[in-house]
């Protein structure tokens, strides 16, 4: 079935929307395929809804929630056969747009002199399904950092000026998740090409579907949908407004960004950093973590040279050397390092803050350290009569 | 906004030693050249199959018209341009960061206070300064080494005394040295700046950076007039890698320049 005659192809969906069912999913892929796109949405793999390449929305992980706990992350079956009621898994977008392993360019020796050339790959067109709303602002956030300053990272902005974002919002969040603290979620904020609420109830399996984009709108109008009815609406909304009254975890009411500035001091930081392994897994698995080292090769006639990016953690010795020795030898000044620019620096350098309230930090931490506990307790530390300078 | 570039090619006119562990290149493009690079400034350079690191322009316009870099062997790629002879060939890319704010110096004195391999960065302000006498009030040059040896620019003193006050010193002495020992900031007292009529640019160690700073500003300079050059770990240029925060601040792009009314609090912090 096309889409009713009365929806203009040309223009974004008005805010009532269009609903359809899972068959309207699968056309989805299709047509995202016929486009020319490739899909990329989760899917169960080894234990784990990760993100991969999708041949059709079979893939996708129906009747798949997850239980997520600090160092702590397992597949639950569901009875409802929902498609999207699982919060973030190992992976964000990151390893697509900002991949962990990038040739930047190459060097040749040619007749004594150097030639330099630059890496030109044409990146796939991704069409990213299932994006949370936490997880299009975590893109937005990287979008600031590699393509918003003096320079634009040319191999992130072609991956990017190229990928159509689905967004799917939050029904079912996880207990390490905390995106209202973050104001990232669980409805979605702007940027996306079409965002999808999934209602499960006792008589149909639907998803209420908005365009935010002329891309969008025209993908929309090729779907099985319908206009949506008021009470699909209604039903759409009120879940994603329960799910934001059911939040795992919150972060302390304050200016996170101050509270930052003010307890660079804390004893606090000792105590953490006598739990922190710093293994550098939550800056492998958060979202918005962009640091990259450098990698230089050459072939065996040495007259090939290559340069690679790869994605690098504050976390390693090595990040902060300096002729002589790391800056941050401590682990105290390492994990201070990652939460103080997560949470405070990064307004100075972005403009925002850097975290998005995904949890996944949390989840992957081998020993279970909890940003929002950590957090917590350099408030309470604030609160406790103890001296707190002033950033001055 | 621009893209980030991968380098061009720069040949080596010109390569000297300044210390045992110090020399200079001077490089001219091979093709396309850089945009005009500022006193402060800093370039990538790229020594072929072994890697890039982060040098201050210390010349703006060498004997051959290139630019000249002074480079200390503390690594893999820096020991690798310690090896290049003229007619090699480099990778190039910048000008990157912020420079030495001259427009905020001229009109005043401008007093250098350089520790070490620190003068490299200062050079082209003193060229700049005694090229153009009329747009600036006295200028002052302070440099410190760890001994005699570890004197670059040496030759080039007797010059600058011409127009300008030069004091030398050194942490240990030498069999022929006849100069002052001790810190660089004691020089101060000889000097006794103007605080309302001086500009301070100061590079060289963190901690030499830190005492002078405090120095001139307890001798009555207004912080904003003091600007540092600071240093952490680069490897991009362009803002994207992460490696140079000092806390608020990414110097590749925020610095290394720095007014020391901004860096004052993040010197104190340890391990920062």
């Amino acid at each position: 079935m096309r889409a009713d005659a009365d929806v203009d192809a040309s223009r974004p969906s008005g805010p009532d929307g269009l609903v359809m069912g899972k068959d309207g999913l699968a056309a989805l892929v299709d047509v995202l395929i016929r486009r020319g796109f490739t899909p990329v949405g989760p899917t169960v793999r080894e234990g784990a809804i990760v993100l991969a390449e999708l041949g059709s929305a079979d893939e996708l992980p129906y009747g798949w929630g997850v239980e997520l706990e600090a160092g702590r992350y397992r597949l639950r079956e569901r009875a409802d056969g929902a498609a999207f009621a699982h919060a973030a898994g190992p992976q964000s977008w990151k390893p697509f747009l900002h991949p962990p392993r990038v040739r930047e360019w190459t060097a040749d020796r040619v007749a004594g002199e150097l030639v330099v050339t630059a890496e030109r790959v044409a990146p796939p067109r991704y069409a990213f399904l299932g994006v949370r709303p936490c997880d299009l602002r975590a893109i937005a956030v990287q979008d600031r950092v590699l393509t918003g300053g003096a320079y634009r990272d040319p191999g992130y902005a072609g991956r990017r000026s190229g990928a159509l974002l689905i967004v799917v919002e939050c029904t079912e969040p996880g207990a390490t998740c905390f995106c209202v603290s973050m104001g990232t979620g669980p409805a979605t904020g702007p940027g996306y090409d079409l965002v999808m609420t999934e209602v499960v109830d006792a008589d149909r399996h639907r998803f209420w579907v908005r365009s935010g984009s002329r891309e969008g709108a025209e993908i929309l109008a090729e779907l099985p949908a319908r206009p949506a009815d008021p009470e699909t609406r209604r039903t759409a909304r009120a879940g994603v407004a329960a799910a934001a009254d059911r939040m795992g975890r919150s972060m302390p009411e304050t200016d996170l960004r101050e509270l930052m500035a003010r307890t660079l001091d804390a004893p606090r930081w000792d105590d953490v950093a006598g739990r922190c392994l710093t293994c550098g897994n939550c800056t492998m698995v958060c979202p918005t973590c962009f640091c990259t080292t450098t990698e230089d090769v050459t072939d065996l006639t040495g007259d090939h040279a290559e340069r690679w990016s790869l994605w690098d953690s504050c976390f390693d010795l090595d990040f902060s050397n300096l002729h002589g020795g790391p800056v941050r030898a401590s682990a105290r000044s390492r994990y201070r390092q990652w939460l103080t620019h997560k949470l405070g620096t990064w307004y100075d350098q972005f403009g925002s803050s850097g975290c998005v309230g995904c949890g996944r930090c949390i989840v992957w931490c081998p020993v279970g350290i909890d940003i929002t506990e950590e957090a917590a307790a350099l408030h309470d530390w604030t609160r406790s009569g103890q001296p707190t300078p002033e950033p001055s | 906004m621009s893209t980030v570039a991968p380098p061009l090619p720069y040949h080596v006119a010109g390569t000297w030693e300044e210390t045992d562990d110090t020399r200079s290149i001077e490089l001219v493009p091979a093709g396309a050249e850089l945009p005009p690079f500022a006193p402060g400034q800093f370039a990538m350079i790229y020594a072929f199959g072994v890697g890039e690191v982060p040098i201050s322009v210390s010349s703006l316009r060498g004997a051959h018209g290139g630019l000249v870099y002074t480079v200390r062997a503390v690594g893999a790629v820096s020991s690798a341009l310690h090896r290049l002879r003229p007619g090699d060939t480099v990778g190039l890319r910048g000008p990157y960061g912020t420079g030495w704010d001259l427009d905020a110096a001229a009109g005043h004195d401008v007093l250098v206070v350089a520790g070490g391999i620190g003068l490299a960065p200062l050079r082209p302000v003193i060229q700049e300064v005694l090229g153009r006498p009329d747009a600036y009030g006295r200028l002052a040059v302070l440099a410190g080494a760890r001994t005699p040896a570890d004197l670059i620019y040496r030759d080039q003193f007797a010059g600058w005394g011409e127009s300008a006050w030069v004091a030398v010193t050194v942490d240990r002495s030498g069999p022929r040295w006849r100069g002052a020992v001790g810190v660089v900031t004691a020089l101060l007292d000889d000097l006794d700046p103007h605080p309302g009529r001086t500009h301070a640019l100061v590079c060289g160690p963190e901690v030499m950076m830190r005492h002078t700073a405090r120095d001139l500003v307890a001798r009555g300079l207004a912080p904003h007039r003091v600007q540092v050059s600071l240093e952490r770990n680069m490897r991009c240029g362009t803002g994207h890698c992460g490696h140079c925060q000092l806390g608020p601040l990414l110097l590749c792009r925020d610095g290394p320049v720095v007014g020391y009314d901004r860096a004052a609090r993040l010197l104190l912090v340890r391990e920062m």
